[in-house]
């Protein structure tokens, strides 16, 4: 890969007005796939959920599936849009061997959902409107792995293999309308975008929302024109961007890459680019143009959907909170900071502290384990913290072992590494391992004894005052009994001995 | 010859049901006649005997053990093959299907078999259905009974020939844009494509989408009333089949009344194109519903002027992406290239060689159709025709009840005669193809001989959507007329085959 000059991101920006589209497809967590009755599951071994249909067998047809279409609206109408009162789908061609059919069965000129918008907050406070162009059905296709080349990729391959589980898995195309006006913040608004399409459709129940399983993915179309230029610069469609972490990384580099060609007055090539997390670049894919032949036609397999007017309503009925609302009410009940809210909401921590403090956690522990000691497991695992194995209603039970003085902050820490390993529930943990904090005063009072027999001033030292010498006694029992003592109760025994 | 083959299906049905003859025994008779005749009009791709008998075997036992069965029970069936059968191949008359043995059924040939039909073979067909005269199918032509130097019509000239030949009672054919009923016309015989709906089309390999209907083909209006009553209703395999039952043809059949019915005739269904012999017998047809108590009225179509240019692009564009899953890599035909066999190269060798000149042809076309750039001027421009056919349909369909016409402009050509001109084929279809763009049903009766040739000619009657009762009870009406005039069916005036010892 041939390494691209980037410009510095300041001078990329002071030159350039930095103009931004988002397509984000989610998969569905139907029980079923979109067009046919086999099982939607992520995993399962390759090629045992398909049928006819998903594998496109001459003579099979498609029939729609009702959940899948529910599920749509419910996003459609969660970002705003209007619901077409008659959707139709229409046929994609193109020859690829993931899919089945050599056409995709989509939407074209009429989606299902249209016209909405989404209100995104960044990192740094300030709000945009994001307005959505489009939310339209799909399905997704199988899943080819490319065998006998260094990279895992096609080039170079000595063959492929296909597993057509995921072939016809439903999808939904969220497509922005360009996003102007983010500047330099223009990379952090495209996460904080997908992180908001991600809190609603978890909301909504509607998919299982994991990017690192391709629950949700983004491309991250980027152009840049000179400030007070009306007309829109050629664009660039970066696919592959798998976390949040990484469209802001791509989006940034876009922008840099962009701006070092046209500040030498070359152009840019509209194409696909693909993202490398580990170089941290993308790479140019195949060039792209608007006039990519996909021969669109109205597939005349499938009656248009046409959803009721009471079917589309009964579903606002049940849509939760909007993402802003619930964060506005969440920093209300929790009392958070400004910063400290920010920081959960930025490290996508608003569903695990909202379930650990429904299982009884106060609001500021439940923020100070998700986002100290968990959260830093979690980066130690390389993964998001919501996959880590802990449940919030542990990490609620670790929190009340605290707050009742059973445990300290150490063991509580220690206990946290034995959940995570598998080893049970905080509380049986804390019994089968022994390490409930010693409170008892006897073997305290034993164990001061001990230490005051080899460090017989450090009473003296105490009657005048001078506190800090106490800290070699409390250390030495600390050690004595292995951690499981109060340090707080030995100061206290200590200070009761010395005025004696 | 056994007599039991020349019945009609509906007195087998009633044999079996008395217990005065067997499914084995008719079956059995079917398949002699198969085995005496075939070699020479080339109606089956595919027969396997002993599973047609074990199923007939299996209705004896059921019924003599006095279980309550289907009225068609026992009774067999022949099958087009592009209906997928998990006991038999399946080709669609194409290489690229070659040996081809799918793992589901089509819901047509569950109806079959939960009937409790033994389906005889699978019958030959241009290949994808794509012609008039099965000369297209990648294994030979089929033949017309009636002379076996002519075509049996296409694409369901396996279907036609195999009952006017008598090697079955009743065939399933398949009608995009007359593959049942120019057959049926030029082989004296029935046909129907019901309303676009009516029958489940999971398991039939497309052709056109949005223009394939499964339909009955036997030699008697009545019989398939029965067969469709078999295979009719809604399928959720099939989203664009309809929800509502549109009741028993069978009864509509048996009315024989067309007092105070409005027949409506297609002025740009007739004249200038016709042969003779067609148009004289269909102006007696009309003496004879006017006779019956029928309103004769006239009525003008005049888009039905672009109905075949507006077919042969929104055909194309639909079979070209349908075709497009015929690419080696999960069933069918696999051709390795010569040199680096990359997947890309893998798929365009099995498709150079396992597609023949029509499948090609109509491919190209419709990919050009669809293309930007000719989307507008070709496709977009076929579908307002559509809409106009439509249109020209309601419009006559107010004034009148059903609409008839000659079913086909000539009697059956020879074989080879149109082979190299694709737009005269095309011409055939000319009064069939209106009915599949609006999605209407259409029946062709037998309609007597040409003087000129003597040999059959057809009658099509069409009628509202949903409205394919209206069909047979007018079919039927006129079918029993000119049984009265004839003193005899007008298959017993085809001359006897040649039968191998
Ligand atoms: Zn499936």
């Amino acid at each position: 890969m041939a390494k691209d000059e980037l410009m510095n991101y300041e001078k990329a920006l002071e030159q350039f007005e930095v103009v931004i589209g988002l397509e984000v497809h989610i998969e569905l967590n139907t029980k079923t796939k979109m067009f046919c009755g086999c099982r939607n599951e992520f995993g399962d071994e390759p090629n045992t959920n398909v049928c006819p249909i998903c594998i496109a067998l001459p003579g099979a047809l498609p029939a729609v599936n009702r959940k899948a279409v529910e599920s749509s609206i419910a996003i459609g109408l969660a970002l705003g849009c209007d619901i077409a009162p008659n959707g139709r789908f229409a046929r994609k061609n193109y020859f690829y061997p993931d899919l089945a059919k050599n056409f995709q069965t989509s939407q074209y000129d009429e989606p299902i959902a249209f016209n909405g918008s989404l209100e995104v907050e960044i990192p740094s406070g300030a709000v945009h409107v994001i307005d959505i162009e489009r939310a339209h059905m799909e399905e997704d296709a199988g899943k080819l792995t490319h065998i006998g080349g260094s990279t895992g990729r096609i080039q170079g391959a000595e063959y492929s293999l296909v597993d057509y589980n995921r072939a016809g898995v439903p999808l939904v195309e969220i497509v922005t309308r360009p996003v102007f006006g983010a500047g330099s913040e223009a990379p952090e608004l495209a996460a904080a975008y997908v992180r908001s399409i991600r809190e609603i459709v978890k909301g909504l129940g509607v998919s299982d929302a994991k990017m690192e399983r391709g629950n949700v993915r983004c491309d991250a179309n980027v152009s840049l024109r000179p400030h007070g230029q009306e007309k829109l610069g050629t664009r660039t469609e970066t696919k592959n961007v798998n976390s949040l972490r990484s469209i802001e990384r791509a989006v940034r580099y876009e922008i840099q890459r962009q701006a070092a060609i046209l500040a030498k007055g070359g152009s840019i090539i509209q194409e696909t680019r693909h993202w490398h997390e580990d170089k941290g670049a993308t790479s140019s894919g195949r060039p792209k143009s608007d006039a990519d032949d996909y021969r669109y036609f109205p597939e005349p397999d499938l009656v248009p959907v046409q959803p009721s007017k009471e079917l589309i309503e009964s579903i606002r009925a049940t849509l939760p909170e909007k993402p802003a609302d619930r964060r506005k009410r969440l920093q209300n009940d929790w009392g958070f900071a400004e910063l400290e809210f920010r920081d959960v909401v930025n490290a996508d921590l608003l569903d695990v502290i909202e379930e650990t403090v429904a299982a009884g956690a106060k609001p500021q522990s439940a923020r100070k384990w998700w986002s100290g000691e968990l959260a830093r497991a979690a980066n130690n695992e390389d993964k998001d913290v919501a996959d880590l194995a802990i449940t919030p209603i542990q990490v609620a039970e670790l929190a009340s072992l605290v707050e009742a003085g059973k445990l300290n902050d150490r063991l509580a820490r220690e206990v946290l590494t034995y959940v995570l390993a598998g080893e049970g529930n905080p509380a049986e943990i804390v019994s089968a391992r022994g390490l409930e904090v010693v409170s008892d005063d006897g073997a305290l009072i034993a164990a001061i004894d001990a230490a005051l027999a080899k460090q017989p001033d450090v009473l003296d030292a105490i009657r005048e005052g001078r506190m800090q010498a106490a800290g070699a006694v409390i250390g030495a029992v600390m050690q004595a009994m292995k951690g499981s003592a109060d340090a707080g109760r030995v100061r206290e025994l200590l200070i009761e001995k010395a005025n004696a | 010859m056994s007599d039991l083959i020349r019945k009609n299906a509906s007195e087998l049905v009633e044999l079996l049901n008395n217990g005065n003859v067997s499914s084995v025994e008719v079956t059995q008779a079917h398949l002699d006649r198969s085995a005496a005749v075939d070699g020479a009009v080339h109606s089956y791709l595919y027969q396997n005997p002993e599973t047609a008998l074990a199923t007939a075997a299996n209705i004896d036992r059921r019924r003599a053990a006095g279980e309550k069965l289907h009225l068609l029970a026992g009774l067999p069936i022949a099958v087009k093959d592009n209906l997928t059968t998990t006991d038999a191949p399946t080709t669609s008359g194409s290489k690229i299907l070659e040996g081809w043995v799918p793992p589901y059924d089509a819901t047509v040939v569950s109806k079959l078999r939960e009937a409790g039909m033994p389906i005889l073979g699978k019958t030959n067909l241009d290949e994808f259905a794509m012609g008039s005269s099965t000369e297209f199918s990648a294994y030979g032509a089929s033949h017309n009974p009636w002379d076996l130097d002519r075509i049996p019509g296409g694409s369901g000239g396996g279907s036609s020939s195999v009952v006017a030949s008598f090697q079955a009672p009743l065939a399933i054919g398949s009608d995009t844009g007359g593959s049942i009923r120019f057959p049926a016309s030029v082989t004296g015989t029935v046909g129907i494509k019901p309303t676009y709906g009516a029958v489940s089309r999971y398991g039939l390999i497309a052709l056109a989408s949005s223009l394939d209907q499964i339909g009955p083909v036997s030699r008697n209006v009545l019989d398939s009333a029965l067969l469709q009553d078999v295979i009719a209703g809604h399928d959720p395999h099939d989203s664009t089949s309809l929800p509502e039952s549109l009741g028993s043809m069978a009864e509509a059949a048996r009315k024989l009344d067309v007092k105070g019915m409005r027949v409506g005739v297609i002025k740009e269904l007739m004249g200038e194109g016709f042969q003779p012999g067609v148009m004289a017998r269909f102006n007696e047809s009309l003496n004879l519903l006017q006779q019956a108590g029928a309103e004769i009225v006239e009525v003008s179509c005049p888009n039905f002027e672009y109905a075949i240019a507006a077919y042969y692009l929104i055909l194309p564009a639909e079979a070209s992406s349908n075709l497009a899953k015929f690419d080696s890599v999960r069933f069918g035909l696999r051709v390795a290239p010569e040199g680096n066999p990359t997947i890309e190269r893998v798929m365009a060798a099995t498709r150079e060689a396992g597609f023949g000149p029509e499948v090609k042809r109509r491919i190209i076309l419709g990919t050009y159709a669809l293309s930007s750039g000719s989307y507008e001027k070709y496709y977009g421009a076929a579908l307002k025709v559509r809409t106009l056919i439509q249109r020209d349909f309601d419009a006559a369909f107010a004034k009148a009840d059903v609409l008839v016409s000659p079913t086909a402009p000539t009697t059956a050509f020879k074989l080879g005669e149109k082979l190299d001109d694709p737009l005269a084929m095309y011409l055939n279809d000319i009064a069939t193809i209106p009915a599949n763009l609006a999605g209407i049903p259409g029946m062709s009766i037998p309609n007597g001989l040409a003087e000129e040739d003597g040999l059959p000619v057809g009658i099509q009657i069409l009628a509202p959507a949903r409205e394919d009762a209206r069909l047979y009870q007018v079919g039927g009406a006129l079918e029993k007329m000119h049984e009265e005039i004839w003193g005899k069916r007008m298959i017993d005036f085809a001359p006897e085959l040649e039968v191998r010892g």
